[in-house]
């Protein structure tokens, strides 16, 4: 009834290429952008802000790096982990050896960073695909991890082998460190998220993102066509690892403020973000802010569901969460492959008709 | 001039021919010369030598297992022949990745569709068009003055082919959900699109119907009218090869055994042998 695209009418290529061509989507996007900058910063607390709307925005943009390389290039990287500790120990170490230099410098050198490594590990790429390359990537997660855990140079030689973010503020305000305001840890996040979500729209819209879709569908049709397969793999890589670099810098310095490799960059990391882009749709950005916002919901809504609203003991009610988002996982995976951006996308269908389908 | 001339018979190779429908077709665009395929021991191509001409339309026949789809791969650069040299556009051609030969401005089709599926129509035709796109990864992430216009110019070009084949209804169709016929024309819009000098097509026609083979047809005629593309095909229908192209290569057990005219080549015994058959003794 009020999604329509009858009436809206593109006269020029330029409107017909635009991220969102019917005029009911366009005013939505700008709504939540109003709500995002203009209400949330002002209404939020410390628990809104550690519980939900940080590690989502964190997520968010490393499942957007992530679903870059599987969703949009067919490169399927179990490496997040090790690549996100790339950042954090990135940007650890410049905000110690730099202090005059501003933080959002530090965090996008960071990810910087963590695109050079990327690359490193992209290399193989060009030689073995699929399982193969997800083992390979899988080798990347236990070197970094290893190699943060034993070389004291990278956590300036601390006692405990921990990282700790020293404050670093904006135009006067602090964004990391122990006293951060909430507010000004979600929209130092929610400001670079939106900047590399721009990015990452517009290079998918793109002929990158048509060289990267070539290759992950028909990597010789697509050398046929005058793809370079090495450069456009490398390039899938640097620009993933530049978005992982980057939410690993925050994950670090803004969300836990202080981590240690292991147990914040683990194997687990990696395959959290590769759960978010596989629930939230491969190959979309609305997926991968979907898969984040998800994961990250589903937990805290079924703490607060069993222990707030049933009462059951703490501990129960972990595991349980554990099996009961297991076993979504899975369901989803059977019911919708193709993950939430699908079922967005045939909610949008339906609702074009309705009330009248015929 | 004598159309069965090899190029190394016929040095002079600038002048061209006209065809008996009056079209005028130039001098070498593409020579092979000389070229031996093997595959360990098997022999695919054993010293082939045949020139492509600047306006027209080449078949390259033969009885199933003869080698022609190896012959196209040399061309695009999939195989390195061991022996031969391949001449295009008066220079030799080093051995080339399949990408730079593409750059070089040869497209093709193949024989089992290699489109992708998972973008739309008008993506995959945009893909054809990579090779003449020039703005850097930056640029186009700030979707930003060079990246915007050239997007912008290309979509242009891209709705002239859409047009030309008649496919602007499954503009924004994922490929994956079209039927075959459609399919094999959204390819051709793909190659087209990289406005290629030489246009490869790996059996054009094959699994369509007689409808889809003469919208087929008049999509190839077409394009070599309009466009004066140079094409080169592979098809298995004699009818319609015999009926499109200037000149065929007829192809046997890796061997050419015939070159020339439609009707030169259907007059050559060697070809009727290979197609119906000869009685060893």
């Amino acid at each position: 009834m009020f999604y329509r695209e009858a009436g809206d009418f593109k006269t020029s290529y330029r409107d017909d290429s635009q991220t969102f061509p019917i005029r009911f989507d366009r005013l939505r996007y700008y709504a939540v952008l109003v709500v995002a900058f203009g209400i949330i910063p002002f209404v939020i607390n410390d628990y809104w802000a550690n519980a939900v709307f940080v590690p989502f925005l964190i997520y968010a943009i490393a499942a957007i790096g992530l679903n870059i390389l599987t969703g949009y290039c067919g490169q399927v990287s179990l490496g997040t982990g090790g690549f996100m500790a790339v950042g954090a120990y990135a940007v650890y170490k410049l905000m110690t050896a730099f202090p005059e230099v501003s933080i959002l410098i530090h965090v996008l050198l960071a990810g910087g960073v963590t695109a050079g490594v990327g690359v490193l590990f992209g290399l193989p790429s060009l030689r073995i695909k699929g399982f193969y390359l997800a083992v390979a990537t899988l080798a990347a997660q236990f070197f970094l991890v290893w190699l943060f855990n034993k070389v004291p140079w990278f956590y300036n030689y601390s006692a405990s082998g921990q990282i700790t973010a020293p404050e670093r503020t904006i135009l006067g305000v602090a964004v990391t460190g122990a006293n951060t305001p909430a507010w000004a840890k979600y929209l130092f996040c929610a400001v670079i998220l939106f900047a590399l979500a721009w990015l990452a729209r517009n290079l998918t819209r793109g002929t990158v993102g048509r060289k990267w879709m070539a290759i992950r569908d028909m990597d010789i049709a697509a050398e046929i066509i005058g793809v370079n397969p090495l450069t456009t793999k490398l390039s899938a890589f640097a620009v993933s690892s530049f978005f992982i670099g980057v939410a690993g810098a925050l994950f670090f310095a803004v969300y836990l403020g202080a981590a240690e490799v292991g147990e914040a960059f683990g194997i687990n990391k990696s395959f959290l973000v590769l759960f978010m882009i596989i629930i939230g749709g491969l190959g979309s950005i609305f997926g991968s802010f979907a898969g984040a916002a998800f994961l990250v919901l589903l937990p805290v809504f079924l703490k607060n569901v069993l222990v707030g609203v049933l009462g059951w003991p703490t501990d129960l009610a972990a595991h349980i969460e554990l099996m009961i988002v297991g076993g979504l996982i899975i369901t989803f995976l059977i019911a919708e492959p193709h993950g939430l951006n699908q079922l967005w996308r045939v909610a949008k269908e339906k609702l074009r008709l309705w009330p009248f389908p015929h | 001039m004598n159309l069965q001339d090899t190029p190394q018979d016929n040095p002079m190779t600038a002048e061209g021919y006209t065809t008996p429908d009056g079209r005028k077709i130039g001098g070498v665009l593409m020579e092979m010369r000389n070229i031996t395929l093997r595959f360990g021991g098997v022999k695919a191509i054993t010293d082939i030598s045949f020139d492509i001409r600047e306006g027209e339309i080449r078949a390259i026949i033969g009885p199933n297992g003869a080698g022609k789809s190896s012959m196209l791969n040399v061309i695009s650069g999939f195989y390195v022949p061991q022996e031969g040299e391949v001449w295009f556009r008066g220079r030799k051609r080093p051995p080339m990745k399949p990408y730079q030969v593409a750059r070089q401005g040869i497209a093709r089709t193949f024989q089992n569709i290699a489109l992708f599926e998972g973008m739309s129509v008008l993506d995959n035709i945009m893909t054809g068009r990579l090779t003449l796109m020039k703005s850097g990864i930056l640029q186009q992430a700030m979707w930003w003055g060079r990246a915007e216009r050239e997007e912008t110019e290309h979509r242009e070009k891209v709705e002239k082919i859409i047009d030309f084949l008649e496919i602007q209804h499954i503009r924004k169709t994922p490929v994956g959900r079209l039927p075959y016929g459609l399919k094999k024309r959204v390819e051709l819009a793909r190659a087209l699109a990289a406005e290629p000098r030489l246009l490869l097509l790996d059996e054009p026609m094959a699994g369509m119907n007689v409808e889809e083979k003469e919208d087929m047809s008049r999509f190839i005629l077409d394009v070599n009218d309009e466009f004066g593309t140079t094409i080169a095909l592979i098809e298995h229908d004699m009818g319609v090869v015999m009926d499109l192209s200037d000149r065929v290569v007829v192809m046997d057990y890796g061997k050419k055994i015939g070159d020339g005219t439609p009707d030169e080549v259907r007059n050559n015994q060697a070809v009727i042998d290979a197609y119906l058959g000869v009685a060893h003794d």
